[in-house]
């Protein structure tokens, strides 16, 4: 009985990390069709900031839920704008440029702060359930996680924003015509994406090693998670982000957390090739 | 240009090409003859992508998925042996079998193209987790230890064929890797030639409208897959032989991004350029590695993305287009295409 309270809140904090770390991306690629394989860099700086203004003396709830996500969605402004503005409709060349991109962020960060840097104590302190103990952390995150899914959702769904974005989403040519500044709304859009993804950099640096190319170990992850998906934003990546936090968890329990991991790409690939429009192509037509 | 004037300064650049690779040893020390030889062996890595990116219009951001698994095979395989002749015949066979697999699930799901470069990444890094995490004794194949992160230390280097008493010298190794890369290079310009090559061309430039003209870009594709992946395993053995060590790193994601950069820069749809690009930017990197102040990523990341917004076409292509225009004289141009690794660009090497 413990064991399985245990197990089923490994299982949610698996599937709440991986929807925060996915949620940006999805924005992104699900609105612009824009393949950014500098994510898992911009989950990087996320948590870098949260390291650095922490260890500066700030506090820690700040600089995870200001810092970060207000530092990244500046960088991901200025990236837009210099560079990913070119790209639009340029497939191969948008995931060529950013994979440029992530190695640039890398070096920048590894030249200015070397290899290693100090992680962040994990706040909150832990519980215990029967023999077993667990930590609060685990139950913010997945907190966290419901909060995005809501406030996503909400901006979406219920302001002036989010109803020209999903136009944007939908046909940009028409939009355009309508009288909507595509350019404005895909820069938006992009340093919103960035910022998520820095809050979800953030929200993992206190649980995660902190290097420069920390990025690496997310960004497959993340892909394989919005491509499992499909194009809803909301519903394919939470749907995708809890059967493959499930699968993923489930795996470790049984052999290791290395076959897990397996077990979760695997598992994603057989997906895809069975659901090749994703999980939201299927099920949740049109939704968000 | 006539067809028999291209055809003899073709073979006039691969006669000094070969001329070249035969006399390099007696001009160089031995730092510099192990490094080129190293050059030479990323080359063929170059060529494999180069083959299917640019013919076959398929973006592996995983190649190094082959690299690594012929790079172990031919360490497995040689330990195993004591001789590194089959080792060799493994390291082809084993990633070609594994394309083979991988390719058949990918292509036969009509699996689009970012989906592809999604799936080969993925493919990648589960190597990478699943060798990586090896240690230990229960790990082994033959007497060949996995070594998990450290990896599998002296690793038996090429021989003589079939008298593994008699390894090659330094000298030796760089005939051999630097008459792989030439022998890769004219087997891949044969096999392009050929109709198989014409038609995987065609399957790169509308798959569609070859469809409908009776081939199945299916099994195309798969082909061009899986000699890409033979010819990366090639390129591990080779690598292999150079260090005499294998470890997990050869499967990571920067090894990838490397191979990547070469081509942009080199030029995608040409042979040539890949091996160029290959040849300058690991010279460049091996060049930053000398110094401390600042990464060689960031040198690696600028360099693509000014490439990709600025010449996307590529360094050879566009010199080419330069001489074209120079010795053109206003006669009309040929097909770009069909001139994709002609021997004035071999020059410019």
């Amino acid at each position: 009985m413990d064991l399985s309270v245990i197990l089923a809140l490994d299982v949610l904090n698996g599937a709440a990390s991986l929807f925060l770390l996915c949620l940006g991306l999805a924005i992104i690629f699900g609105m612009m069709k824009i393949i950014n394989l500098a994510h898992g860099e911009f989950v990087m700086l996320g948590a870098y900031a949260t390291v650095l203004s922490t260890n500066a003396g700030l506090n820690i709830w700040i600089a995870m839920l200001v810092v970060a996500p207000v530092f990244v969605g500046l960088v991901g402004l200025v990236i837009e704008r210099c560079l990913i503005r070119f790209l639009y409709g340029r497939l191969v060349d948008s995931m060529l440029a950013t994979w440029g991109l992530s190695l640039f962020l890398i070096g920048l960060v590894t030249t200015l702060f070397g290899n290693t840097i100090n992680g962040v104590p994990t706040p909150l302190g832990g519980f215990e359930i029967g023999a077993y103990r667990s930590s609060w952390y685990t139950i913010f995150l997945v907190a966290m996680a419901l909060a995005m899914m809501a406030l996503v959702y909400g901006v979406m769904r219920f302001t002036r924003f989010g109803l020209v974005a999903r136009a944007v989403m939908q046909n940009p040519g028409m939009a355009a015509t309508l009288g909507v500044n595509t350019a404005h709304i895909y820069m938006a859009t992009f340093a919103l994406g960035a910022a998520v993804t820095g809050l979800a950099g953030g929200l993992l640096a206190p649980v995660s090693g902190i290097t420069p190319v920390m990025g690496s170990a997310f960004v497959a992850k993340s892909f394989i998670t919005v491509v499992g998906g499909g194009a809803a934003i909301i519903s394919g990546t939470a749907s995708a982000a809890g059967l493959f936090g499930l699968v993923n968890q489930m795996g470790a329990y049984l052999t290791t957390p290395v076959y897990g991991e397996v077990i979760l790409f695997l598992s994603a690939i057989l997906l895809i090739r069975l659901l090749p429009q994703g999980i939201s192509g299927r099920f949740f037509k049109g939704t968000l | 240009m006539t067809r028999q004037t291209s055809l003899a300064l073709q073979s006039l650049a691969l006669l000094a090409a070969i001329l070249l690779v035969v006399a390099l040893p007696s001009y160089m020390d031995l730092f510099t003859l192990m490094q080129v030889t190293l050059f030479a062996a990323m080359g063929v890595l170059s060529l494999s992508l180069a083959f299917i990116w640019g013919f076959g219009g398929i973006l592996s951001f995983g190649q190094t998925a082959f690299f690594g698994l012929g790079a172990y095979a031919y360490a497995i395989a040689a330990i195993n042996f004591g001789d590194s002749t089959n080792a060799i015949l493994l390291a082809v066979l084993v990633p070609g079998l594994f394309a083979a697999a991988l390719g058949y699930f990918v292509f036969y799901g009509r699996i689009s193209e970012v989906y592809l470069g999604v799936i080969t990444l993925t493919v990648t890094l589960i190597l990478f987790n699943v060798v990586n995490s090896t240690a230990g004794d229960s790990y082994t194949i033959g007497t060949a230890r996995l070594g998990g992160f450290n990896g599998i230390p002296a690793v038996p280097t090429f021989n003589m064929p079939y008298s593994p008493s008699d390894i090659l010298s330094p000298e030796a190794s760089w005939w051999v890797t630097a008459g792989a890369l030439i022998g890769v290079y004219l087997l891949l310009r044969l096999l392009l030639a050929s109709s198989f090559g014409r038609v995987a061309v065609a399957v790169r430039e509308n798959e569609t409208r070859a469809a409908l003209l009776g081939y199945d870009p299916r099994i195309i594709k798969l082909g061009v897959f899986v000699v890409g992946g033979a010819v990366a395993g090639l390129a591990g053995a080779l690598y292999v032989n150079w260090g005499a060590f294998v470890g997990p790193t050869i499967f990571s994601l920067s090894i990838s991004a490397e191979i990547i950069i070469w081509i942009t820069i080199g030029g995608l749809g040409t042979l040539l350029g890949p091996i160029v690009g290959c040849f300058l930017i690991q010279y460049l990197v091996s060049q930053i590695g000398s110094q401390q102040a600042f990464n060689a990523n960031l040198v690696l990341g600028v360099i693509l993305v000014a490439f990709v917004l600025l010449l996307p076409q590529g360094i050879v292509p566009t010199i080419r287009d330069g001489l074209l225009r120079l010795a053109r004289l206003g006669r009309p141009r040929r097909d770009a295409k069909s001139l994709a690794s002609e021997p004035h660009a071999a020059g410019a090497k």
